[in-house]
């Protein structure tokens, strides 16, 4: 129960004032300005767009800024901002096989027709702390190799040409918009993506990680990881036209499960997938992990994990609505509380009272 | 049919013409009853009213399909209006439509072929804008309900004559129900689903 | 193809190398170009479009998230009608886009628009991604097997 309570407008008036100045910290160091943040702390950028379920680098770094860096509280501040604003529509489907790779891997296959392309990666670093960084650093300019032909054809068409993976799930429509319509159980693939799109990258990640531990027991490949650039169109009804909107970054993951087969159908490979904003391989690589084993129930298999179970995960996934529900619970609950302050002194005496009543009883005899 | 390139342009200052027609609409649904003045009038193609215009531009967007009566649907230029400005959706199943919009109310289709909502969502029903001949005389409407003290009394020509009893149907369907905007001039007069007849004079 | 599925082709090309550009690159060179007048035929405005997945990246779509976006729609004062869109949130960008697709419709202007804006600004795009695609290019790994045991001959 919540009761309104007057009183408390000029402590949070001033508290937000030092909030202000906290922020800013130190006035003698320089203020952050936002290309700042979205130049060198791109991946957190990454995150909150993939998050915030909004893709606009600029917004997402006044996020972080004014959040102080709280990458939850930032996308809470993008989710906010989004609804703020019409919608006009929703965008043709993305061809993620046209991507303009800058990095492209297949765990699966070393002579991957393409190649193997690492990319801006934090692979094969030491994770050594690198004190050049600690003053101005200027970097070596990148190598430039003549490209000849960067088309890298996905992994899972070089596998599906022999049978030996499942189609993808065909289809035109979209049966659910979680922006639109509240979540229902079952829940249709396409709506478990969006929800794992905008999912929360500690969930995702700890849920994979359950998965491959033992929980689940899956036993997945990278068949393929890409982060580039792709093109964004829109069928714009004012003009008639299907009109470019320009690129975003992606990255996309395929992995690859194996499937024993069952009386009906043969054995073959099965597929999860990732998507995200940015480049975001953890987030893409749990989601994928998470999607294949939500699928326990159209491929038959037994729900004994905690990440086949879709109520389980979807209800949970999402960083703003957890850090909603559990966060207000600092704010005031004095009537709550009241009550069962005066329920347990109740339950006390009564507890007293019987002792007694057994003491006494037991003297008697 | 006029071209693109002789279509009205749409106001100068979008965010602020929307907000002051929101404010009036608002007022006119926590009052009902009340006559509330759209000031700023859109240009719009006939047979839409500038004040239905304004509100269209206020509330309809992407996520709000339309359903247009015959006069409106057949007319050359409002179809294409509203899809330019708004981009809203237009259906053909008046039980789909978040709006549903009537230039001639002597062919309203029967309120039950409209979305009531649901009990879990109730806000998920067509709000019907009719477009009547006066909002200052006519017949006397007597009207109660949340918003209104007492009573209040609309003067007004409507068609259809018998829309107030045909809005009976929100006494049984409460939460769910239809509510009801209505517009001449600059007129904006609201009925939502909690109002209701007690008299009708002549 | 029709005439206008010809000049549908052409539009959306320019509105790709503008839709790539940023504002300033835009301004300057429609600079070389004296504009006729115009207005908007609807202010600019920002606002969202919901992007879209496919399922196994060539299944069913799904609801990826959103973008931002701003839009305009410009009239010459000779009638014809541009449209702009662009991600983001740049009013002035999308009505220079929507200017530009309107000047591109007119028979007066074409010419001078594909040499003064769309062809140094494509140039600019395609070094771009040349100059990206390189860089990617050299990270691609050689593989070579190291030959076991003793080579016979």
């Amino acid at each position: 129960m919540y009761v309104a309570a007057k009183g408390g407008e000029r402590a949070i008036e001033n508290a937000h004032r030092l909030l202000a100045h906290e922020r800013r910290g130190d006035k003698n160091v320089a203020e952050l300005r936002l290309d700042q943040i979205s130049e060198q702390l791109s991946l957190a950028v990454d995150r909150v767009m993939s998050e915030g379920s909004l893709f606009d680098r600029e917004l997402a770094a006044l996020a972080i800024k004014q959040a102080r860096g709280d990458l939850i509280e930032a996308i809470f501040l993008v989710r906010a901002f989004r609804t703020t604003l019409p919608r006009f529509g929703s965008a043709e489907p993305i061809n993620t096989g046209d991507m303009r790779v800058q990095r492209r891997i297949s765990a699966t296959f070393k002579d991957v027709p393409g190649g193997q392309i690492l990319g801006p990666t934090f692979d094969y670093t030491h994770r050594l702390l690198d004190p050049a960084l600690e003053q101005g650093f200027i970097p070596e300019e990148p190598a430039i190799t003549e490209a000849a032909d960067l088309s890298t054809p996905c992994i899972t068409d070089i596998l599906g040409s022999d049978g030996l993976i499942e189609p993808s799930p065909q289809g035109a429509e979209i049966t659910g918009d979680l922006t639109r319509d509240p979540l229902r159980f079952p829940a249709a693939h396409d709506v478990r993506l969006q929800n794992l799109a905008r999912g929360d990258e500690g969930f995702l990640l700890a849920m994979a990680y359950s998965n491959v531990r033992g929980y689940f027991r899956s036993h997945p490949f990278a068949g393929e990881i890409r982060f580039g650039e792709v093109e964004v169109e829109f069928f714009a009804e004012d003009a008639g036209l299907t009109v470019p909107l320009g690129s975003i970054e992606l990255t996309e993951c395929q992995m690859v499960n194996k499937f024993n087969g069952s009386a009906k159908e043969a054995p073959r490979f099965t597929r999860g997938y990732g998507l995200s904003f940015g480049h975001s391989e953890r987030k893409t690589m749990s989601m994928a992990l998470v999607d294949r084993s939500l699928r326990a129930r159209e491929l038959g298999e037994d729900v004994v994990a905690p990440a086949q179970d879709e109520e389980f995960i979807m209800s949970h996934s999402d960083n703003v609505q957890a850090a909603g529900f559990v966060e207000h619970l600092k704010l005031p609950h004095y009537v709550d509380f009241q009550s069962e302050l005066g329920l347990v002194r109740k339950l006390r005496q009564e507890f007293a009272d019987a002792n007694e009543a057994l003491l006494v009883e037991e003297a008697a005899e | 049919m006029s071209t693109i390139a002789e279509m009205p342009s749409g106001p100068g200052d979008k965010v602020l013409s929307a907000q002051s027609t929101f404010r009036s609409v608002m007022n006119a649904m926590a009052r009902p009853a009340s006559v509330q003045r759209i000031a700023a009038l859109a240009d719009a193609p006939a047979p839409m009213t500038p004040a239905m215009a304004a509100i269209a531009l206020t509330l309809f967007d992407h996520d709000t399909p339309l359903w247009l009566d015959a006069q409106i649907a057949e007319s050359p230029d409002v179809p294409r209006w509203l899809k330019f400005h708004t981009g809203a959706p237009v259906v053909h199943d008046c039980g789909m439509a978040a709006f549903a919009l009537i230039a001639d109310g002597g062919r309203l289709p029967a309120l039950e072929n409209f979305a009531f909502g649901s009990v879990d969502y109730p806000d998920r029903s067509t709000t019907v804008i009719v477009q009547a001949e006066s909002l200052n005389a006519g017949c006397a409407y007597e009207l109660r309900g949340p918003g209104i003290k007492g009573t209040a009394t609309l003067q007004a020509t409507i068609k259809p004559a018998d829309l107030f009893e045909q809005l009976r149907i929100n006494e049984v369907l409460f939460p769910r129900g239809i509510d009801t905007i209505l517009v001449a001039d600059d007129a904006v007069v609201a009925i939502p689903r909690t109002t209701r007849l007690i008299t009708k004079g002549s | 193809m029709t005439q206008s599925d010809i000049q549908n082709i052409k539009r959306k090309a320019l509105m790709t190398v503008l839709a790539h550009s940023v504002l300033s690159e835009i301004a300057e060179h429609l600079r070389a170009i004296s504009l006729p007048a115009y207005e908007n035929l609807r202010e600019p405005e920002n606002g969202l479009v919901m992007l879209r997945g496919r399922i196994g990246g060539d299944g069913a779509p799904f609801n990826l998230g959103e973008a931002t976006v701003s839009r305009a729609a410009v009239r010459l004062a000779s009638g014809e009608i541009g449209f702009g869109y662009a991600l983001g949130r740049n009013l002035e960008k999308a009505k220079l886009i929507a200017l530009c697709d309107a000047l591109l419709q007119s028979q007066e202007f074409a010419a001078t628009l594909e040499e003064k804006v769309a062809a140094p600004l494509r140039l600019r795009l395609l070094g771009r991604r040349q100059r990206r695609a390189g860089q990617a290019a050299a990270t691609k790994v050689d593989f070579y097997t190291m030959v076991r045991g003793e080579a016979t001959s």
